[in-house]
């Protein structure tokens, strides 16, 4: 019988099963930032067990609320700093170096096929993108793991997704996984591992297959997943070439990660988006997605282009693209906030930024923000937002605020218009 | 601090209730779980619902439906209601993280099909509930103030045994590996 990818990994992972299926993995990865990150210093400070398992392993950034915007979210800072230099971590980005941690750390090439990898952040399951197994877990977890380099979950089952034919122009990842999730429903792949593949996937950069996999867990999954191919190896190559004689090498390990032709999949799902349209959330869960043209001409108070989601440089690049040459209209207020200092720095030597602040945009420093409510973009009551994040929970961007999902190309054209629009209309 | 699984019940009626709903990401700041005891299900969207009657503060245990914990993996969420003194949340499935999250604080996240939910909500229609957790016999007895009552039984991993015996994860995988 076949293997999933997840399968794979668990096998070559697995420190201990203490219980029949409770699989307990060792770590390759455990990254932290400074909002779940602190409580459990805190606690192993006061068991007498400030250690970490392996320093080259854990990787920390200051990302939910940077520059700190208070004394409580400085002191949140600097616990996560005086911990990161207290045991020598090399990899801790603070403020000007910092950016959201599932933009930043997949850049810096930490994440490599095969890897197991935890965060106290639930979309932890970006990383898998990179042929990994990426999950969100909670601050014991994250704990234990940096103390110990383990974590346990539950049997891996698979659902299977292909994604089939071909994107029509003007339609995004983000349409792709909108879509999906509102098949799935919210809780559709709990506890599942979410397999992505098929020709789309075949097609799509590794920004595009990072907000794919983002979204996993807005069906309740546990990771996203996609096959290390030659889009992963591009990507990675910098950061790998020493340890392969060539290309092709490398090529030919990271395909040991495959899933096997007999693999058993808990469920198999085949989707052909040929005709697929742009895609937008209504109400307070993220399976509630109709296509952009059901929702036109709603006005929005606020638009928000970023996030762990969609604020890479490719992301940045079609909002830019819709933008040029046009203002935002006088009664929306947009915000851009590039996710890392590189892309930002990427998006300011290809013009981007100029379009953007041309066009009557904010830009912001990389960081969450506005995203959960935290700072940079927070909605009063009543208010609207056609934003690129992943999350239209009641309250999510601000205590009656009302937000919906949507591409950066979408959310440039509504912040044109001021009204929910289908960014292939302009 | 000893985990107790009785008392008063709380009955959220809604499905997929999720852990920004539980405690708004504005109190994430916080770094201490005790900081956090004022803000219990702040942001529920539920018609009638008050975060500050009597009922949610005398709460021990709450009872819900489908999906319950979904989104953030904040482990505020059940630290929220661990200082709040509810230490057994029953439902009829939960998120992953968040049901992990309550085992490894040695917490209860129980699971019960559809038709028991359903006739713990009628109970709790005609009167107040009371509900106890024997952990051992894995059942658990919901007594109305009116004097019936209903007797579950529900199933637990040997690992969620394991981590409500220990007290927690830590406890657990520090004393193993």
């Amino acid at each position: 019988m076949g293997k999933t990818i997840a399968e794979k990994i668990f096998e070559r992972h697995l420190r201990d099963e203490p219980f029949a299926g409770t699989f307990v993995l060792d770590l390759d990865c455990v990254l932290c930032h400074e909002i779940t990150t602190p409580v459990a210093i805190a606690d192993l400070e006061w068991r007498g067990k400030d250690r970490v398992f392996d320093k080259t392993k854990i990787k920390a950034v200051i990302d939910h609320v940077t520059p700190s915007k208070d004394s409580k979210t400085a002191l949140q800072a600097k616990m996560l700093r005086d911990w990161a230099r207290r045991h020598d971590l090399q990899d801790f980005f603070d403020v000007g170096r910092n950016g959201v941690c599932h933009a930043l750390f997949p850049e810096k090439g930490y994440i490599r096929p095969g890897y197991t990898v935890i965060m106290g952040d639930s979309h932890t399951c970006t990383h898998g993108a990179f042929g990994a197994f990426a999950a969100g877990v909670g601050t014991t977890d994250l704990e234990v793991g940096i103390l110990k380099g383990v974590c346990a979950f539950r049997k891996p089952a698979t659902i299977r997704v292909n994604l089939n034919g071909s994107l029509p122009a003007g339609v995004y990842a983000k349409d792709v996984i909108l879509f999906v999730i509102g098949q799935l429903g919210v809780n559709g792949a709990t506890d599942r591992v979410i397999e992505f593949g098929g020709p789309i996937v075949d097609a799509m950069s590794m920004e595009a297959r990072m907000t794919l996999c983002n979204m996993a867990i807005e069906a309740g999954g546990t990771c996203g997943i996609c096959m290390p191919d030659a889009v992963t190896l591009d990507y990675l190559w910098p950061f790998i070439a020493a340890d392969y004689a060539d290309r092709a090498a490398a090529l030919a390990d990271f395909t040991r990660w495959h899933s096997d032709a007999d693999a058993v999949y808990d469920r198999v799902l085949d989707f052909d988006l040929s005709a697929l349209e742009p895609q937008v959330t209504y109400g307070y869960k993220p399976d509630c997605v109709k296509p952009v043209a059901e929702l036109a001409g709603t006005p929005v108070d606020q638009v928000y282009v970023g996030t762990c989601t969609n604020g890479r440089i490719e992301d940045l690049r079609v909002a830019a693209a819709l933008l040029k040459g046009r203002r935002i209209a006088d009664s929306v207020r947009a915000i851009v906030s590039p996710a890392t200092p590189k892309i930002f720095s990427d998006a300011l030597s290809e013009g981007l930024i100029q379009i953007f602040m041309d066009a009557g945009f904010c830009v912001t420093n990389p960081t969450c923000g506005a995203c959960l409510g935290m700072s940079n973009g927070v909605l009063a009551e009543g208010e609207v937002c056609a934003s690129t994040s992943n999350r239209n929970f009641n309250g999510r961007m601000g205590k009656g605020g009302m937000v919906h999902l949507m591409s950066p190309a979408t959310a440039a054209a509504t912040a044109i218009t001021g009204r929910i629009t289908d960014a292939r209309s302009l | 601090m000893e985990k107790i699984f009785k008392g008063p019940a709380l009955f959220l009626d809604r499905s997929d209730i999720n852990t920004d709903e539980i405690i708004p990401a504005k109190y994430l700041t916080e770094v201490t779980k005790e900081a956090l005891q004022p803000y219990m299900l702040e942001d529920l969207k539920l018609e009638g619902f008050d975060p500050k009657s009597p009922a949610v503060r005398h709460a021990r245990v709450v009872v819900t439906r489908e999906n319950f914990g979904c989104g953030s993996s904040r482990e505020h969420a059940p630290w929220v209601f661990e200082v709040n003194g509810v230490h057994t949340i029953i439902a009829q499935s939960y998120a992953r993280i968040f049901r992990q999250n309550m085992f490894n604080g040695g917490m209860l996240a129980i699971e019960l099909p559809k038709d028991q939910i359903d006739r713990l909500f009628a109970l709790a229609l005609r009167t107040e509930v009371e509900i106890a957790v024997d952990v051992e016999a894995q059942c658990l007895t919901a007594n109305g103030a009116d004097g019936t009552s209903e007797t579950f039984s529900f199933d637990l991993s040997a690992f969620d045994k394991a981590l409500v015996q220990a007290g927690g994860w830590v406890e657990f995988a520090d004393a193993r590996y």
